[in-house]
């Protein structure tokens, strides 16, 4: 297994690596379209490590990580509407998009 | 951890990476949908098939989609001209691997007290629907509350103002 | 002998992965029944394309075609030899790698949908708990392909087209999703084969499909306009109307990847036809008992070209449907009839058995229906109709 004593470690390192790479995007891509989707990907890993813990877990039976990915899925996609709905009001104010431009609260 | 798992996290990696990386917005929205079919996979793989189907139906189905209008409403749809990266890019670069240098620490530290059951689970949707309307009803009537109120707030916030007479 | 011959493909398969050691035989018998889906389904699709050329033609009162061997039959021989060695021609500002990729996405999602379908007893290729799930999480795939196909051809009628398929296929999805849940509700089950075996039972000599009950067959007419939109065929076919958008998303493509983009289109009738036979009219369960020593995958694929000839039939008799009619039909009649009919369908579960709930479902589904089309689809009275005329 190269160097993953488990296999649950290996998820989550990938699931951290994905984690990360969201976080990078968040904080340094200019479009908010783009911060939106690497918010998205950060959700996505939790929800790896979510069911990676279900899986090798003491007591799959339960369901407990399971569900909490389903309902996580489903906040997220409700969320990701009202986030684009956000970013789009905005571009109709200020027809700009570029974060580095929407600096002030003054309208 | 067979070749199967190295290349679906390959997968995954490379579709985040390019979200990150590339220059054109619809091509990062597009990698990003190849980030979730590898996220499906890797759920399929860990014997969550409810989980996995769903999330090719919610997120490539939909979330995607929307996506993709929201950047074409936006016209972000051609290469930007200026900068793509914020001028701050270096602090979220350094904030983003201080983060994942501290996650892989804890998870190589705490190898030994992982669980580390493999049996499979043997989860049916049957479960799924007893857990949903059983253990979990209140979660899932707060779930629906919410997508409710995120429909009629997502239609209200983006719609077109009516022209106010000056 | 009739169980012989019902199985055939099964016992010809076991035979073949009999000659290899005993690890390698489920993945071998996979292989095997995923080879024969690949060659199958074109093949159906070159007689669907004939059925198509030469029913639109009789439907309006021309012969099709009829010079390429007896009865033209070998035309999709001949449309494809076309296809295939035509140049393929890919625009100067076209994002190449996206639009190459975009026909081939189409393909496999839809390809990837038959893999749960039961096309006959014991003859599925995989049996999943969450199989109805599957199918539909690639039928949702395939509207980020057909997105990738009009964006990469930068070319305004493409992407407007495309547009307009992904918000059509949008809308239709969910129709498509609340009329699969009634059956479930009903069959208890995710599974396919599942479904498809509870309906494999005769009460006197009529069969149980689940057609032939109130929730059904409201639930199987919301489940075909639904199936007709998603597909992208007339009445809806708007995004691909020559008419209107040269045509549509795939304005842009010749040769080989046009066709593939045509393969993937009556693919996909075919799949959601099969899914539709699956769900309503019982699978591969013959329509009467005394028909049951007919194999059973002759009755599903029956079944199957039937529906595609509805198909046929549809777009050659009704006008198409302007966008927004298309949208205002969907969530404004479709789908609140389809919410209806799912706590009808409750309703049925729960009634038990003999002619009330018969009586009472029916009764509401009709005063739903008629109540619905007055309100819900009631005309904007336009004022008398003016002119102007070039100056």
């Amino acid at each position: 297994m190269n160097g993953f004593a488990s296999p649950l470690a290996a998820y989550l390192m990938v699931a951290a690596l994905l984690f990360a790479i969201g976080l990078a995007g968040a904080l340094t891509r200019r479009n908010a379209i783009l911060v939106l989707i690497s918010i998205e990907l950060m959700l996505n890993a939790a929800n790896l490590n979510f069911i990676a813990f279900w899986r090798y877990g003491p007591h799959p039976e339960a369901l407990t990580g399971m569900m909490f990915a389903i309902f996580s899925i489903a906040v997220a996609a409700a969320e990701a509407a009202v986030g684009l709905g956000l970013i789009i009001a905005i571009y109709r104010h200020t027809q700009t998009t570029d974060l580095d431009e929407i600096k002030r609260m003054k309208g | 951890m067979g070749v199967l798992f190295y290349l679906i996290a390959a997968l995954t990696l490379a579709g985040g990476l390019a979200v990150v990386l590339l220059k054109n917005t619809v091509h990062c929205a597009l990698a990003v949908t190849v980030a979730f079919a590898g996220l499906a996979l890797f759920f399929l793989q860990l014997d969550a098939q409810f989980a996995g189907f769903a999330q090719i139906l919610v997120y490539i189905g939909a979330v995607a989609i929307l996506v993709v209008f929201a950047i074409l409403v936006t016209r972000g749809s051609t290469t930007p001209v200026g900068e793509v990266f914020s001028s701050s890019w270096l602090v979220g670069l350094a904030i983003a691997a201080g983060v994942f240098a501290l996650f892989g620490w804890a998870v190589l530290e705490s190898v030994w007290a992982l669980p580390h059951e493999s049996a499979v689970p043997a989860v049916t949707v049957r479960d799924i629907g007893n857990a949903l309307v059983g253990r979990y009803v209140l979660p899932l009537e707060i779930v629906a509350l919410l997508l409710t109120a995120a429909t009629i707030g997502a239609v209200i916030v983006a719609m077109h103002e009516k022209e106010r007479t000056r | 002998m009739a169980t012989t011959l019902d199985q055939i493909f099964i016992l010809l398969r076991d035979w073949i992965t009999g000659f290899l050691p005993q690890a390698w035989r489920p993945a071998a018998g996979i292989v095997l029944g995923a080879a024969t889906i690949v060659c199958l389904f074109p093949a159906l699709f070159a007689l669907a394309v004939w059925m198509e050329r030469k029913g639109l033609g009789r439907m309006q009162n021309r012969l099709g075609p009829n010079r390429v061997g007896p009865f033209g039959l070998l035309q999709p021989i001949a449309d494809g030899i076309k296809s295939l060695t035509k140049e393929d021609i890919v625009p100067l500002n076209a994002d190449a790698a996206v639009h190459l990729l975009a026909p081939v996405v189409l393909v496999v999602t839809v390809f990837m949908g038959f893999a749960v379908l039961p096309m006959g007893r014991n003859m599925v290729l995989v049996d999943m708990d969450a199989g109805l799930l599957f199918f539909f999480a690639m039928g949702a795939s395939t509207e980020v392909a057909v997105f990738m196909a009009g964006w990469s051809s930068r070319n305004k009628y493409s992407l407007l087209g495309a547009m307009r398929a992904v918000a059509q296929m949008i809308s239709y999805e969910v129709v498509l999703l609340l009329s699969g849940v009634s059956v479930v509700m009903i069959s208890g089950s995710l599974s396919l084969v599942k479904i498809a075996s509870a309906q494999n039972h005769y009460t006197g000599w009529l069969p149980n499909w689940y057609i032939f009950t109130p929730w059904g067959l409201a639930g199987f007419i919301m489940f075909a306009i639904a199936a007709t939109a998603e597909t992208n065929r007339s009445p809806f076919d708007l995004p691909e109307g020559e008419s209107e958008l040269v045509a549509g998303y795939h304005t842009e493509y010749s040769g080989f990847k046009f066709a593939l983009f045509f393969l993937g289109e009556y693919l996909a009738m075919f799949s959601i036809s099969g899914l539709g036979t699956t769900l309503f009219l019982g699978g591969w369960s013959a329509p009467l008992s005394i028909l049951t020593w007919v194999p059973s995958w002759i009755w599903f694929f029956a079944k199957v070209m039937v529906s595609i000839f509805v198909f046929i039939w549809m777009r050659g008799t009704l006008p198409r449907l302007r966008q927004d009619q298309l949208m205002n039909f969907a969530w404004k009649f479709v789908l609140p009839f389809t919410l209806i009919n799912l706590m009808v369908t409750a309703l049925w579960r729960f009634m038990g058995e003999g002619w009330e709930r018969w009586a009472v479902c029916s009764l509401i589904l009709a005063a739903v229906f008629v109540l619905m089309g007055k309100v819900g689809m009631r005309r904007e009275h336009l004022g008398p109709r003016s002119y102007r005329y070039a100056e």
